[in-house]
């Protein structure tokens, strides 16, 4: 059943595994170029998953395995030429910021060094460009050799989102981004995410549903590893979603 | 149930006494380190120390005449035993050093399951070998090997205890750098993969950096284990008192002339208190080791 090719990722009938445990009950959906997608749901519903299984990060926990097909630009990840060349072309920021215990710049430098880019003068152009977009910039531009894990939280998270945007993605995927920020510094990425939108694909997996009615153009609750409703902001949180949870949820009475 | 005016439960006296024996049984462990370390240096230091009025430091250690059982003029220079103990280290640990540390990287991240679990248990076992038993090795399997490949005349020789010396460290370096490895978070190899790194950017871009404290640890003790070794490198240098010129010359090093000789002196003569003289140098060599490795390591936490 070949979707379209102008499709950015299609899931189909996804199933993954840590040991016996199923996470995702074979959840099918696909994302268009140059959207912002939503992913919201409680927690233990399988967002996070759904993130790893798409970079094949997953595969790095013992005993996890997916069956189904996800395609990156019509192409299966699983029979990927170079899962390398994958991950460059998707940017991954994780919920709680992992700064690798690097430099600033080096952590920003990373991704491009890994590619193989060693000229000085791009590298500088290209971390300060990184570091603006994530809103970081001013706050470190004086001591980018210091080391990235000495930064608070949010600052942490903030250079994340920088290295994830260092290797120039064509998707963005976003892990509860905004947990260790604080409001105000949210609304200017979330201003940069509007931007960037115009560049790449963005899945932003969310806890703030209020984050994914601003930002995204359609949103997928998802609930232990089902996709309960996907559809256009309009629908989804507007007052006669498909289904009665849906409504429930977003508007604040499950449970 | 909850009742507000029960009294609340409060610990008993005995258990009150309890903690503070714990306290205090916990606050002697501490402290019994720093009192056993100063303990051995000051008995190793007084025996040889009667000894200290009449020592010519220069003659003591720079020069190469360790002629202790002369009975007209006995010399007693240590300055060959000291190039004898670091040529070999130094040459044990560039062997084992990258040996060890590559060996740590591959069981901690390139394999898994079956082969890391029997790679590590064989590994320990290299380090359950005796000493003794390497020393033989080194005379009875590794002399002939050496003669005949590199057309040397003598077999024992400064190569020969080096990579006995290697052999012997490497179990070490292999399981500590491996929990230095292992104790790095999980997020960050993963966080590094996401961005694209293959596996060996991964290790030393990211894995090598964060681990460096540990792997630093693991190195030194190895050197720790090469410097103070007595009985393999007693076998296997050719234990000549000698300034070395290449590879495959016989060194003798601090350790095995205080083991193969102190059992032949009389107790308190000269040459005995000497010997303990040698124990106090071997101690400063492994004191000042260490303290340049924790200088190093609290520098490299600043930087």
């Amino acid at each position: 059943m070949p979707v379209a090719q102008t499709m950015k990722i299609e899931v189909e009938d996804l199933r993954t595994f840590y040991g016996a445990k199923e996470v995702h009950h074979g959840i099918s959906f696909h994302i268009e170029p140059n959207e912002i997608f939503a992913i919201i749901g409680p927690a233990q519903s399988g967002k996070t998953t759904l993130l790893r299984a798409i970079n094949r990060t997953l595969e790095f926990t013992p005993g996890s395995r997916m069956t189904g097909t996800i395609r990156v630009d019509g192409e299966d990840v699983k029979k990927t030429r170079s899962v390398y060349e994958l991950r460059r072309k998707i940017g991954m920021v994780a919920p709680l910021p992992v700064g690798l215990p690097l430099s600033i710049y080096d952590n920003v430098a990373f991704a491009p060094r890994a590619a193989g880019i060693t000229d000085r003068r791009f590298l500088d152009g290209h971390v300060e460009k990184c570091l603006r977009q994530a809103a970081l910039w001013d706050e470190v531009k004086d001591r980018l050799d210091s080391l990235g894990t000495k930064l608070s939280g949010g600052q942490q998270q903030r250079l994340t989102i920088a290295r994830a945007l260092s290797h120039q993605p064509e998707i963005l995927c976003l892990d509860e981004f905004s947990i260790a920020i604080d409001p105000v510094t949210t609304m200017r990425i979330e201003d940069v995410l509007k931007e960037l939108k115009r560049e790449m694909t963005i899945i932003l997996v969310t806890n703030l549903v209020q984050q994914a009615r601003r930002l995204a153009a359609r949103t997928m609750f998802l609930w232990n590893g089902e996709i309960i409703e996907l559809d256009s902001n309009e629908v989804m949180f507007g007052d006669t979603p498909k289904d009665r949870r849906t409504y429930d949820y977003v508007n604040g009475i499950f449970g | 149930m909850a009742n507000s005016s029960e009294k609340r439960p409060s610990r008993g006296a005995l258990a009150l006494l309890s903690e503070r024996t714990i306290e205090s049984l916990i606050y002697v462990c501490g402290f019994s380190a720093i009192i056993f370390v100063f303990g051995i240096f000051f008995f190793v230091f007084k025996e040889g120390a009667p000894f200290l009025t009449k020592l010519n430091f220069t003659e003591f250690f720079f020069s190469k005449e360790w002629i202790p059982t002369s009975t007209v003029q006995p010399k007693y220079g240590i300055g060959a035993l000291i190039v004898g103990t670091v040529s070999v280290t130094v040459v044990a640990m560039a062997i084992a050093v990258p040996f060890g540390l590559g060996a740590a990287v591959f069981v901690s991240e390139f394999c898994t399951g079956k082969v890391k679990e029997s790679l590590k248990i064989i590994i320990e076992l290299l380090a359950a070998v005796p000493s003794v038993v390497w020393g033989f090795i080194g005379l009875s399997v590794m002399s002939p090997v050496i003669i005949a490949v590199f057309h040397v005349p003598v077999g024992v020789n400064l190569f020969n205890a080096a990579l006995l010396l290697a052999l012997m460290s490497v179990p070490i370096m292999v399981s500590i750098g491996e929990d230095a490895l292992k104790a790095v978070p999980d997020s960050y190899r993963e966080a590094a993969v996401a961005l694209g790194a293959t596996r060996w950017q991964m290790v030393y871009r990211v894995l090598i950096p964060a681990a460096r404290n540990g792997l630093l640890a693991a190195v030194l003790l190895g050197v720790g284990r090469a410097i103070g070794e007595t009985m393999a490198v007693l076998m296997a240098t050719g234990h000549a008192v000698n300034i070395p010129d290449s590879l495959f010359d016989p060194v003798r090093t601090l350790t095995a002339t205080i083991a193969a000789e102190l059992g032949e002196t009389s107790h308190g003569s000269d040459h005995y208190q000497v010997l303990f003289l040698i124990g106090v140098v071997l101690f400063s060599i492994t004191f000042v080791v260490n303290l340049t490795a924790d200088l190093v390591v609290k520098g490299i936490r600043k930087g």
